[in-house]
Parts: C-alpha cells; structure tokens; sequence
C-alpha cells in the first residue's frame, strides 16, 4: 500500500472533524459520566462478571462455529465457480445486511420450541434452543458467521498459488495442498477473520434478545445487560460500557497491521 | 523413458505451437528470446497449463490430449520441476521442504527427513533447520534442486536454473547442475533465456520464437548454420544476407570473398573466433579485411567479444591478452580479417 501523492483538499478537513465529533464526543460524553471512583466496585458485582462470563464463554464458541463451518465454506466459496457460489454467496451474506432482530425473529419461528423445524429438535432430541446458552451462540453464529467467511475467503483468493503449483508437482493433493501449504499461507486472514467474527458476536444484541431472550446468567450478555441497567442503575450500563470499549481497543490493536496502513505514520 | 511432447495452447496473444523430443539420459535446453513462450511449454509438461491441442507423452504415459478425460494432473505425473523463482514454502524449514516430496507419496516423516538430509548434502546445503528466507539465491536454487530430485522423478524440468543467481554462487551451482543432471536418468528439460547457461547445461538446444520451434541441434550445429538473426545473436555468430556472383559475395558496400560460392542470395555465416583482428593493415593472404571502428566490448568468462562497426558489422571474439596487446577500446579503428575458408554460405 503506497501513499497518494496528491494533497488531500482542504474541504476533506471538515468531514474529518464531523466524523471525530461524531464518534469522538460519545466517547467523551461515556468517560465524563463514569463512576471512575467505584468503577473496579461495579465490575466484580456478581451479575456484571456473569454477564462478561457469559458474553465471552458464547462469543468464544460463536467464533469456533464460525471458523469450523466458515472456512471449509470458504475454502469452496474461493474456488467454486458454478453459479451455485452466487446462490450460496447471497445466502451467506444475508445475515450481514439483515436487521439483527430480523434474524433472531426467523430464527424462533424455525428453531423455537413450537417452530417449523424446533419442534422436532425438541420431540427427537430434547434440544430447545429459544432462552438457553446455546441459543446465545446460535444467534451469534448467525450474524458472526459472514464476516469470517467474507475475510477468509479474500484471503484465499488473494494467496499466492505458485507454492501451491509447486507442491501439486511434488505429489501433494489437494488437501495436503491445502492444509500444508495454502492455510499457513492465509494464517494472518484467518486470524482477521476469527477476531473480526468474534468482535461481531460479543456486541450482538438484536438476534439474542429475540431469540433466546433476557435471562440473568443464561443468556444476558454483555450488550444485553447494558440494556437492562440502563432502567434501573445507569452508572453500572456505563461501567459494562467501558468494558466493552476496552475490548474494542484491544481488537484495534490486534488488528493494527492490517487496519492502520504502515509507512505513513512514520513521515 | 522418453519425452515427446507437442504443445499446443495460447497464452494471451501468443499462440504456442512447439513439438518437443528428449530422450532418456539427454538434457535439452529449450531457448528463446522472452516471451516466447519457453515457460508456458514447461508448465504444459508440468500440467499447471492444460493443452488445447496436441499431445504430451513420456514413455508409455499419455499426461494430456487437449482432452478433460486424459488430462493427468501435475500430482500423479510424477515429475521434478525447478522453478525460476523456486517457490520454496517459507513457513517450512529447508529440510521440510526437501522431505515434502516424498511426504506426499506417503512415506514415513522419519525416512523422508533422512532421505531429504542425504539430498542436501549432496547438493552442498547444510542450513537444514533454517527458513527458506535465510537462504541466498544460489542456496535456494540448490535446495529448489535437492527439493525435485528427492521427490524422485521421472523427468526433470528446469526453468532457468542459473538466472536469480550473482556471478559468485554461479559457479558452484552450475557445476552442482551439472552432475546432478548427468546423474539423472530420465529426460532433463531446462528452459534457459541465456545461451551461454544452455550450451554450459545441455546436450541439445530447441529454440522457441513466437511460440514456434526454430530449429533444434547441439550448440556447435546452431552455430554453424543459424536459420535466424535470433538464432545467430544467441551463439554469438555472424550472419550476413547477401548476394553471390562467382567467389564474391556483396553484403551492402562490403564484398567477402568465398571458397565455395553459390550462384543467388545466400546466407554467410562466420564465427566470431574466425575473426582477427591486427593494428596495422595486415600484409599477405587474408583478402577479406575491413577497417572497422569498436563499437562495443563485452567480457565473457575468458574471452571478449569485440562488436565492430562499419562497411561490415562484425562480432569477433579475442583472448584478454589480446585486447591488451591491440589496446582495444570503444572508438578505436582497427583492422578485421577473415580467412575465406572460415566462411559458411548456403542458400536463402
């Protein structure tokens, strides 16, 4: 990535200083209001750790679903040129443009105890999903899974195959060729990937309350229980919120080489 | 076993339509100017290219008609290929990426690693554990070797083996080449850009322009009778279109007198070393002299090459003593002689 030679023109200044305000002064707005002298106090009560415990056990696992049906997906997706891929393609971005809620509404009417499909979960296997752990992480799953699967899939087609050229001439079939040669290749985008699918999951909101509801220390996440404080003790929904913040930070920094292009900082 | 390929396919605008022979024990150099379509045939025979015509074969084994149904994919053809850029995987140590091979045929890690250690001996590596990264170029191309000929192929191809290579580590690798191909007992099949790698690597030259194969023979048989300007650029010889009328043939303003003339346009060939040079306007039985200015001189391994300008443009190739003892240098005028007897005529 080389720098534009051209001088960006000065009207760009002001989008610059819109978009910072924009999503600058929130910030600020959060960290005026903290309770910065109690806050260590409000994140080991109980219910904040159980919700952080929760939000990470079912965004951890998301990420796994992810990563497990996401890269054989888009292992397919990268190679697969029939106009299935389209079909498949279309489907698998769907979670990515739909409202959240959206989707954890189409989700109970399917897998819901009384659903078209859920009914039988329940019947043949005692699974119900709706208001349970693993409903959080199917809900997650749901609108995490794009974002791995687009990330990888770039990767995939980006990777340079000459070294896959010269392992198919050294005897190795294609999935030798892939797991020896292609996947460490593409290790930084899987990476990417897993963080970016893992960041969706630990903010989702829409899908979970819809479909597996707001039950303390079952399925009340973190964002969910941000809501539910805001009613009753604002303080502790801005104290979750800088937990969230913090997180965020981290996936930035994470991330750093692949958002924050190098060379030009350093002039 | 014995390679007989016809290659037809078109890559972009070229269209490549080449018939490629080597036989079992023999290395042959396939040359040509780039973009003539030298490594596209290789990956053709690799099968990393599919044919759209024509057919490969080696020994009783069809790789490709043109066809889907005979198509044989580069896994199961069983062959050792050296890339120019050798393509070693990074995220592998030296040893891995020599044991890969063998891997893939599904031998045992521990005997495929003492297999891949034996070959990198030979090839003179001994940064087994290292990166592919901390290799030079003459490292690498030497690992790339040991790499295609422990996987233990039937043939061998080589794309450019000598070029990503300083002057300094040629010297080895080339001689590593060289034995290694002589130990080699299938067809050995080097694409090279550079004449002087084919001729110090292969036993006969095939070369390629526009995708076509111009003509084909050991290194001395194209020097003697060059069929193109190319051909004649690339082994360093002189070749001259004229007109022949008794002895004497007219080539622009200059008139060369010849032993064995041919009524008509002719082509005159000359080797470089048939060409002396003098200071002085040589007295005696020479009758071919031109007075001629140094347009250029280039330096080979133990000789130069002398590019010379003026009523005939002549290449002559001089010891360094000589270039001393002659003063040669850029601009300075000299005296070419050429004995008739050195001179090659055949018809246009």
């Amino acid at each position: 990535m080389t720098g534009h030679p051209h001088p960006p023109p000065r009207a760009s200044l002001i989008a610059v200083i819109v978009a910072c305000g924009l999503i600058g002064l929130p910030l600020l707005g959060l960290a005026l209001r903290a309770p910065w002298p109690t806050i260590l106090d409000q994140i080991s009560r109980p219910e904040v750790l159980s919700a952080l415990w929760l939000s990470i056990e079912c965004s951890l696992a998301a990420t796994a679903l992810s990563f497990a049906i996401g890269l054989p997906l888009a292992v397919w997706m990268a190679s697969e040129t029939s106009r299935w891929n389209n079909v498949v393609r279309a489907l698998v971005l769907l979670p990515m443009v739909l409202p959240p809620v959206v989707g954890g509404l189409a989700l109970l009417l399917a897998f819901g105890r009384n659903g078209v499909f859920g009914q039988y979960l329940d019947a043949w296997f005692g699974i119900a999903l709706p208001f349970s752990t693993a409903g959080v992480i199917v809900a997650e799953t749901w609108v995490a899974l794009p974002f791995f699967v687009l990330t990888a899939e770039s990767g995939l087609r980006a990777s340079d195959t000459r070294a896959a050229d010269a392992a198919a001439t050294l005897g190795a079939k294609p999935w030798r060729i892939l797991t020896t040669i292609t996947l460490p290749m593409i290790a930084p985008s899987l990476q990417a990937a897993s963080i970016l699918a893992w960041a969706r999951a630990l903010g989702e909101f829409g899908a979970t309350i819809t479909f597996a509801g707001n039950l303390e220390s079952t399925t009340r996440t973190m964002p969910l229980a941000v809501y539910t404080a805001l009613e009753t003790s604002p303080e502790a929904a801005i104290t979750l919120s800088f937990v969230l913040i913090a997180i965020a930070a981290a996936v930035l920094f994470v991330l750093r080489k692949r958002w924050f292009p190098t060379g030009r900082t350093a002039r | 076993m014995k390679l007989d390929a016809s290659i037809g396919l078109r890559r972009g605008a070229l269209r490549i339509d080449a018939h490629l022979l080597a036989g079992a024990g023999e290395t042959v150099a396939l040359v040509g100017p780039n973009g003539a379509g030298k490594t596209s045939c290789l990956h053709a025979l690799a099968g990393l290219v599919r044919l759209e015509h024509g057919n490969v074969r080696l020994g009783m084994r069809l790789f490709d008609d043109g066809s889907a149904a005979n198509f044989i994919p580069p896994e199961e053809r069983r062959l050792g290929v050296v890339f120019q850029d050798h393509r070693l995987f990074p995220a592998m140590s030296v040893l891995d990426n020599v044991a890969y091979g063998p891997r893939s045929r599904g031998i045992d890690k521990r005997i495929a690693r003492a297999t891949a250690q034996e070959w990198l001996e030979r090839v003179g590596i001994t940064k087994r554990d290292e990166k592919p990264v901390a290799l030079s170029g003459g490292e690498a191309a030497r690992v790339a070797l040991a790499r295609a000929l422990a996987y233990e192929p039937d043939m061998l191809l080589l794309d450019e083996p000598l070029a990503a290579v300083d002057a300094s580590a040629r010297v080895t690798l080339e001689s590593v080449l060289r034995s290694h191909l002589a130990n080699f007992e299938g067809p050995r099949l080097l694409v090279a850009h550079d004449i002087g790698d084919a001729i110090a690597l292969a036993d006969r030259l095939i070369v390629l322009e526009a995708g076509c194969v111009i003509q084909s023979g050991t290194a001395d048989e194209l020097a003697r009778r060059p069929l193109s300007n190319y051909v004649a650029d690339l082994a360093g010889v002189n070749r001259f279109v004229g007109h022949c009328q008794g002895s004497i043939v007219t080539i622009g303003n200059a008139e060369l007198t010849v032993v064995s003339p041919i009524d008509g346009d002719v082509v005159v060939t000359l080797h470089p070393r048939a060409v002396s040079l003098f200071p002085e306007r040589p007295t005696g039985s020479p009758r071919n002299v031109f007075e001629l200015r140094v347009l250029h001189i280039e330096s080979l391994h133990d000789r130069h090459r002398v590019q010379l300008t003026g009523s005939l443009p002549l290449v002559a190739e001089v010891t360094t003593a000589s270039v001393e003892a002659l003063r040669l240098h850029e601009g300075r005028t000299i005296f070419a002689a050429i004995k008739a007897t050195e001179l090659v005529v055949s018809p246009h």
